[in-house]
């Protein structure tokens, strides 16, 4: 069943650089796909449009019966409701412990105190982070950090899980220990996508691969890796 | 029950959030307490200005003298006439007769006195006179004319005398006086307003993570809106306390070591305490809060964009 249908799309940022062309994609529910391309070649762009965080100029975006490319401002949170993102550089609230960081997702929801602390926790020991819940973000180390940030992009259970770079700051064998993390959630029935330039990675672990060149789809391969691909 | 628990969270969020940031909502509470202080310190000032105007315009005498000839009975006609034109302040009407006014002269001045006392009743050259004050100085005019109009001015009365000139001018001069207050109050309101503002945008602008993350996860643009609409109304009462204080107590022993009048002059009455001193609150934090709410909603809306 498709979950994601990318017909069409273009996308010129106010500077006049085109990021993405003619933009043709659609994902089943349930794949694990990597979008993978040098620096600039509009992965970022790609993932940014999926949430809604940029609006495309030309073609559609559906996700899950949602028109993304038509939502209003004030719908936007109907969307964000069904997915979960996870950034590079965390994002994280300072201030706030492993466990609230993980709750204010919930809490914004309005979701009951008892169902938010089974649920938190539920996710804290699932990204192995159980330990930890009274910690300030500061206090733990990239890999630690990167798991609050995946515990509170799925503790609402969303259908759709979009990683930009999720490894991009750190170690290989930290970074081995995510994809763990995000492989498991993808057997769990959560549709993962992933922008990332981590050959090891990629290769590893033997999925769908879509290769953007210069703002165009490249190549889109099942069970792909990154070695025969050259750019 | 659930609105309630929903409401009530809100709430409680709000509070929490205040105290969350403490030093970014500690500056925008000093904001507002030094901003309604100058506010308040200037509308006690221009409130002021107003009451003396008022007292002065109010001390404005209309004196009417009567003809030599008028019987008793016509004065006590005359002043149940004056009494029945609605501007006259009533308590104020009051009958000098020519006696009166010889003696007071008398006593006013030695060099008079000599004079006086070779006056008899017939050789007094003053006249009868009745005196009073008016309800609305702006109309004094008018009300001369009504009484030139009555039906034994013609005969009875002299002539009318409330020093015109300078009567027009104090009432050219207080109004311009009251509408420079007014003028400077509303600025320093507006200026108020914008600083406040200012303060708050600056406050939410380094909370933009926090704002963006509760959209990242899916809050409604409204459920985001709503904690920090409520922290500025925590913030602007927190910010009206002092100045409330200051006005409420600052002024009621103002008032009572000038013993209610500046110069010791019964024309510069300071405006009374009670219940003077709960307006100037009042307007403060109405102030405090209705700007704390815009400036929060202004603010946390221009992160909501895209
Ligand atoms: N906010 C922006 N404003 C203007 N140009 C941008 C913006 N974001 C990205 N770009 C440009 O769009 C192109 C694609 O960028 P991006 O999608 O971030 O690529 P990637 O994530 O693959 O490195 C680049 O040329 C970049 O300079
Ligand atoms: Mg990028």
């Amino acid at each position: 069943m498709e979950l994601i249908r990318v017909s069409d799309v273009q996308k010129t940022y106010k500077t006049g650089t085109v990021a993405l062309y003619d933009f043709n994609l659609s994902i089943k529910k349930g794949e694990f796909v990597f979008v993978i391309g040098a620096s600039g070649s509009g992965k970022s762009t790609l993932i940014k449009m999926l949430y809604r965080e940029e609006k495309p100029d030309k073609g559609s975006i559906i996700i899950g019966g949602i028109n993304v490319a038509k939502l209003k401002n004030r719908k936007v949170y109907v969307l964000r409701r069904k997915l979960g993102v996870v950034f590079q550089d965390f994002k994280l609230l300072p201030k706030l412990t492993v466990y609230e960081n993980v709750a204010f997702a919930m809490e914004v929801l309005g979701y009951d105190k008892r169902d938010i602390y089974k649920r938190v926790m539920e996710v804290l020991s699932l990204v192995g982070l159980k330990n930890k819940v009274r910690q300030f973000p500061d206090q733990l180390s990239g890999g630690e950090q990167q798991r609050v940030v995946i515990a509170r992009a799925i503790v609402n259970k969303p259908k759709l899980l979009i990683c930009d770079e999720p490894t991009g700051n750190l170690d290989p064998d930290t970074s081995m220990e995510i994809m763990k993390v995000l492989d498991e959630i993808n057997a769990m029935g959560t549709t993962v996508i992933m922008a990332t330039h981590d050959r090891d990675i990629v290769d590893k672990m033997k999925k769908r691969v879509i290769l953007l060149d210069s703002g165009r789809l490249a190549k889109d391969i099942e069970k792909g890796s990154y070695c025969n691909e050259r750019f | 029950m659930r609105g309630f628990r929903t409401v009530s969270r809100y709430f409680r969020d709000a509070l929490h959030g205040v105290f969350r940031n403490f030093s970014l909502s500690l500056a925008s509470i000093l904001c507002i307490t030094i901003t309604l202080l100058v506010v308040a310190v200037s509308l006690i000032l221009s409130s002021n200005v107003e009451h003396f105007s008022d007292s002065i315009r109010k001390d404005v005498t209309v004196v009417v003298f009567l003809k030599n000839d008028t019987t008793s009975e016509e004065v006590e006609k005359i002043k149940s006439e004056l009494i029945s034109i609605e501007n006259i302040e009533r308590s104020s009407i009051e009958f000098k007769s020519k006696t009166d006014s010889a003696q007071e002269l008398k006593e006013g001045n030695d060099i008079f006195s000599a004079t006086v006392d070779t006056w008899t009743d017939d050789t007094n050259p003053l006249l009868d006179s009745y005196m009073f004050k008016v309800k609305d100085i702006e109309k004094i005019d008018d009300t001369v004319k009504q009484v030139k109009e009555l039906s034994l001015a013609k005969d009875k009365i002299n002539n009318i005398n409330y020093g015109e000139d300078i009567v027009h001018q104090l009432i050219i001069v207080f109004n311009t006086v009251e509408k420079v207050c007014v003028a400077a109050v509303i600025a320093l309101i507006l200026v108020t307003s914008f600083l406040i503002a200012n303060t708050i945008k600056l406050a939410i602008y380094s909370r933009k993570r926090e704002i963006e993350i509760m959209r990242l996860v899916g809050a409604s643009n409204m459920s985001i809106k709503i904690p920090f609409v409520l922290e500025g109304l925590f913030i602007g009462i927190l910010g009206s306390i002092v100045p409330i204080l200051v006005t409420v107590f600052g002024y009621g022993s103002l008032f009572d070591f000038f013993n209610g009048k500046l110069f010791g002059s019964s024309l510069a009455m300071l405006v009374e305490p009670m219940p003077f001193v709960y307006e100037i609150s009042s307007i403060l934090i109405v102030i405090g809060i209705v700007v704390g709410m815009i400036g929060s909603y202004f603010a946390v809306r221009k992160h909501l964009k895209i």
